[in-house]
């Protein structure tokens, strides 16, 4: 376990260095950072004063040493300046963040919530309506792209019949807010658990150990969720890591659609402006959660899968 | 004594398949209902200006602007699908779109299948360090949130069908790596291999002629499966507007197009979502079907 564990983490350090170079070289392709920073583009600067301008910005170093000093300032919080209306880029993630991480854990809870039990109930009565509804459930979140779920969303529910509100967060506890972005975002995920966790269901209830509880008379509702969901929960488990890829994108997309003032939806914005520094700021934190909460699952799937720890 | 088929615990008696009698069970096992869709989506879309009297970038007709589609009440025959906020027709541009959206998904599979699996081969075939640090990679690839670089990489690249070329490829690769390289380690074992080595072969030699027309299976289902993908990639990058810039009409430009018109002109956005449903589902089951029929093994890894 230790091993997997170590290796998995150096695996994410080298994925979290892997980002911040990716992001650098790509950042660095926009043309000469000094224009970015000095008035009119630098029109009527002199030569030295330019020449100041760049050894200010460390641009008078070779390459890896730019990378070195500008991974140090990225350390220490400093993801410089919004190119807009020069608030730190730091403050402005740090601002929007609780935005994201509230609309994700909602999202998140109901997705298992919805997403498991409908996987067990849908392997339990194979074959029935309920397994054939379940299944179409998940097909059509798989496929469904989150965007067009958004704005149908909208238009049935917002426009048409007016029970929720079209867009943003919302003050205070307005619940009526989070109902369409929460339906939106879960859904994917809710599907992937669904399919997971039936077909990890029929193989478990097909198992021995499943036939031998019934033969000692376990009652049925003991054998389905006790001893066949415990061990069919390992797979929905060890894909929650794919799922998350989807829910980063998911965020993105539905805080865009629902004007939700969160990360992802910044981001987009940094884009259209052609903001860089926010940009590049909001890229490297969407990559930090997302490789930290990939470790965490590899933890979590270590406690869960005894299998693995003996390893 | 007599053989019951016990009705609830039938998966034995499932696996064995009946011979296809009736045409509804024709159409039930085998996956003509998503080739036809599939086949009909292509066929317009390559046969676009035949199909339609319109252009979709010229005729933007201002006395005709947000005209239901024809089932709607004030929507009639000329404008099939209905027009959006300029008077352009939607039929037009769904055709239209449908090139942009086919294009970049069959250029992307394509590069994305010969790097990934030429990796994947390589990976598997010669092991040692240069499966280590393939796989690393592939790892470190696959925790690198995608739709944010792609973000990144547009604001520096600029919009175009080259750069939108380029990302489907970088997403679509990564996902042939793993499975292919789990089949080339089986297949390195086989006889034929050694025998091909100890008559002289070299290594490239084996690796193109006798280890990869036999992974060529798994590489058509993945190939297949990975489309629909790349084709709902294309689409929330148009979307989120870092797609092929704005008059070139792409599915997902065209439901960003009709956010703001969503009370007065649903069409403009529900219309094209139905095509990338359409589009996207059809991929998916023929990709199920392929898999299921020709791969069984990959299921345990998708």
């Amino acid at each position: 376990m230790r091993k997997f564990l170590i290796r998995r983490f150096f695996s994410s350090i080298i994925a979290l260095i892997g980002v911040t170079i990716i992001v650098f070289v790509l950042s660095r392709q926009v043309g000469d950072p000094v224009a970015l920073l000095v008035s009119d583009g630098g029109y009527g600067l002199s030569d030295e004063a330019w020449q100041a301008q760049r050894a200010k910005l460390n641009l008078d170093k070779p390459v890896p040493i730019q990378y070195l000093l500008w991974l140090g300032d990225v350390l220490q919080g400093d993801l410089g300046h919004d190119l807009s209306d020069g608030y730190p880029v730091t403050k402005k993630i740090q601002e929007k963040i609780p935005n994201t991480f509230r609309l994700a854990a909602v999202a998140w809870v109901v997705a298992t919530f919805v997403g498991i039990p409908l996987g067990v109930l849908s392997a339990v009565k194979r074959g029935s309506i309920i397994d054939y509804l379940a299944r179409s459930f998940a097909v059509l979140g798989i496929t469904l792209p989150a965007f067009y779920v958004a704005i149908m969303g909208i238009l049935i529910f917002a426009v048409k019949l007016g029970w929720v509100p079209v867009a943003g967060s919302g003050e205070g506890f307005a619940w009526k807010n989070y109902v369409l972005p929460v339906a939106t975002l879960s859904w994917g995920a809710a599907a992937g658990y669904t399919r997971l966790t039936r077909s990890a269901m029929l193989e478990v209830l097909d198992s021995e150990f499943v036939r031998l509880a019934r033969l000692k008379g376990v009652s049925n509702r003991m054998v389905i969720w006790k001893h066949a969901l415990r061990n069919s929960l390992i797979v929905p488990f060890t894909v929650s890591a794919l799922l998350l890829a989807g829910f980063i994108t998911g965020t993105v997309i539905v805080e865009v659609v629902f004007a939700w003032p969160g990360l992802g939806r910044l981001a987009v914005e940094a884009v259209t402006n052609n903001n860089l520094n926010l940009v590049v700021g909001t890229t490297l934190m969407f990559g930090l959660i997302f490789i930290i909460v990939n470790f965490l699952v590899d933890i979590g799937y270590v406690f869960i899968d005894p299998r693995i720890r003996l390893q | 004594m007599q053989i019951q088929i016990d009705q609830k615990n039938k998966t034995l008696a499932e696996r064995v398949p009946r011979p296809i009698r009736s045409t509804a069970r024709y159409i039930k096992r085998t996956p003509v209902v998503w080739l036809v869709i599939i086949g009909v989506l292509v066929f317009s879309a390559v046969f676009a200006p035949l199909l339609t009297p319109y252009h979709p970038l010229k005729d933007a007709d201002f006395s005709a602007v947000l005209r239901p589609p024809f089932w709607e009440e004030g929507g009639d025959f000329s404008h099939l699908l209905g027009t959006d906020q300029i008077g352009r027709d939607i039929f037009t541009r769904i055709l239209f779109g449908g090139r942009v959206s086919l294009m970049v998904a069959v250029v992307a599979i394509t590069s994305g299948t010969a790097i990934g699996t030429g990796l994947g081969i390589l990976a598997g075939y010669m092991g040692g360090m240069t499966d280590e640090v393939i796989m690393r990679f592939v790892d470190m690839w696959i925790a690198l949130p995608f739709i944010l670089l792609a973000l990144v990489i547009a604001i520096v690249l600029g919009q175009s069908f080259s750069v939108m070329f380029l990302l489907l490829t970088l997403i679509a690769w990564v996902g042939f790596v793993r499975p292919i390289r789990g089949e080339v380690l089986s297949l390195r074992e086989r006889e034929y291999v050694q025998y091909a080595r100890s008559s002289g072969a070299s290594h490239g030699r084996v690796m193109i002629r006798h280890i990869l027309p036999n992974v060529a299976s798994t590489v058509l289902v993945l190939a297949t499966m990975g489309a629909g993908g790349l084709i709902l990639s294309e689409s929330i990058l148009s979307f989120l507007g870092v797609g092929i810039p704005a008059p070139t009409p792409t599915w997902g430009g065209m439901i960003s197009d009709g956010r703001g018109y969503l009370e007065e002109a649903w069409w403009i956005s529900a219309v094209p979502g139905m095509a990338i449903l359409l589009l996207v589902v059809s991929l998916n089951f023929l990709g199920d079907w392929l898999r299921d029929h020709w791969d069984p093994k990959l299921n345990q890894l998708i």
